[in-house]
């Protein structure tokens, strides 16, 4: 059996630890309110921007854009968005899980794919495997603002208007709630789902449909990109929450087993004493 | 006096949300002036100051591109960024201004220019709005 100090000092690091990952819990938990309030601030605007393209859209079938169709695919671009720093339960792996399950299933060589990786675990998942990457992101803030990621998701629709890439996709955790999180494989573009928005009204357009679109499409993709990743970034923060509450949990066990065992052990040892006082006065008589 | 309400939203959230007279902006192809009653309009904007109007008085404010949805009682502007006059740190648009313009004195072939271009732009339009 392990000794008395031993199983003390046990308990101390166990409580220690226990500190620790309470704190990160708590930490999590205020990043996570604070990231869903900028998902919400963020939804006005893309209701308003798929709005308006919808109205076009549908207001107007003989429209066209490039990034509105589809052309034979090539090279696939894959947005992943990861976090910087583990500690988030399946948070990261999911989403790598993800990433290296579709390049497996659909390319066979490296010319047919490229990663753009937000967040240090993607990026060194990609470097590790010997994956093409056309773009990284690190250091990114618990809060984003869109400046922040302008350029990276203007670069990405860039690489897809210029041809290099026929498609882009994003991977990332969506946001269900606070327990749950669920790898989501979006295509970005060509942009494919904006009929689903009921068109409410018709307008007149300045100078035609198509500058309009010009404008918009692009803009578009890139608050695409922007509303996933504070999407991920609020999953990232309860994956957080909910694998140091775990380890918090973990560590109150523990700590009730080993206390259980030092007080065992501290009985133990006092009835020994009785024992050997009892069994040397028993001697002397 | 008839109002229109205004809105500005950015991805970072709402700027800007009032009633005005009247509201004034340049659009791509001109500016363009828009009153209550308005009939239902896009418009792509131009890195500009849009100037609103309300008892004599007038409000700007800073939108970087974007556009501009017309309804007849409401005004929305979508843009990646804006700033209303009282918000803009005028210190850090005076060092993206010299940045940009270093940029293109430069000629440096590896400069993008269009992107130079656009943030200059962007650090004059603050700093105009800024001092009016």
């Amino acid at each position: 059996m392990a000794s008395l100090k031993d199983i003390q000092d046990r308990i101390n690091s166990t409580s220690k630890t226990k500190q620790i990952t309470k704190a990160m819990e708590m930490v999590s938990a205020s990043k996570l309110s604070k990231a869903e309030e900028n998902a919400k601030r963020y939804s006005f605007y893309s209701n308003k921007i798929q709005e308006v393209i919808a109205n076009i859209a549908s207001n107007n079938t003989d429209v066209t854009h490039p990034m509105l169709q589809r052309r034979e695919v090539k090279k696939t671009g894959y947005i992943i968005v990861t976090a910087d720093s583990g500690l988030a339960g399946a948070y990261n792996s999911n989403v790598l899980r993800k990433l290296y399950q579709t390049v497996e299933e659909r390319h066979t060589s490296t010319d047919e794919y490229t990663v753009i990786a937000i967040g240090r675990m993607g990026v060194d998942f990609c470097r590790k495997r010997n994956m093409p990457v056309a773009d990284t992101v690190i250091g990114l803030q618990d809060q984003p603002k869109y400046a922040e990621i302008k350029a990276i998701a203007s670069n990405a629709v860039q690489m897809y208007e210029n041809e290099e890439i026929d498609e882009l996709i994003i991977i990332y955790n969506q946001f269900v709630s606070a327990i749950s999180q669920v790898v989501q494989t979006n295509t970005l573009v060509p942009i494919s789902n904006i009929d689903s928005v009921k068109a409410t009204s018709s307008y007149e357009y300045e100078p035609s449909e198509e500058q309009i679109l010009k404008v918009l499409l692009p803009q578009y993709a890139e608050s695409l990109i922007y509303g996933a990743l504070l999407e991920a970034k609020a999953s990232e923060h309860a994956a957080r929450m909910t694998a140091m509450k775990s380890a918090t949990d973990n560590a109150d066990d523990l700590i009730d087993e080993l206390t259980l065992s030092f007080n065992r052990a501290r009985q133990a040892a006092i009835t020994q004493e009785i024992t050997e006082i009892v069994g040397g006065a028993a001697a002397l008589e | 006096m008839k109002t229109l309400t205004v809105s500005v939203v950015t991805p970072d959230g709402q700027v800007l949300e009032d009633d005005y007279e009247m509201l004034s902006c340049k659009a791509e192809n001109g500016e363009l002036g828009i009153l209550p009653g308005h009939i239902p309009l896009v418009a792509p904007l131009t890195i500009n100051a849009v100037r609103l109007k309300r008892n004599n008085e007038e409000d700007l404010v800073a939108v970087n591109g974007g556009f501009l949805e017309v309804r007849p009682d409401k005004v929305t502007i979508l843009a990646e960024s804006a700033e209303k006059a009282s918000d803009i740190d005028v210190d850090r648009a005076e060092r993206a201004k010299e940045r940009a313009a270093q940029l293109l004195e430069s000629n440096n072939p590896d400069t993008d220019v269009m992107r130079a271009k656009l943030a200059l732009n962007r650090a004059m339009n603050r700093i105009n709005v800024a001092k009016n």
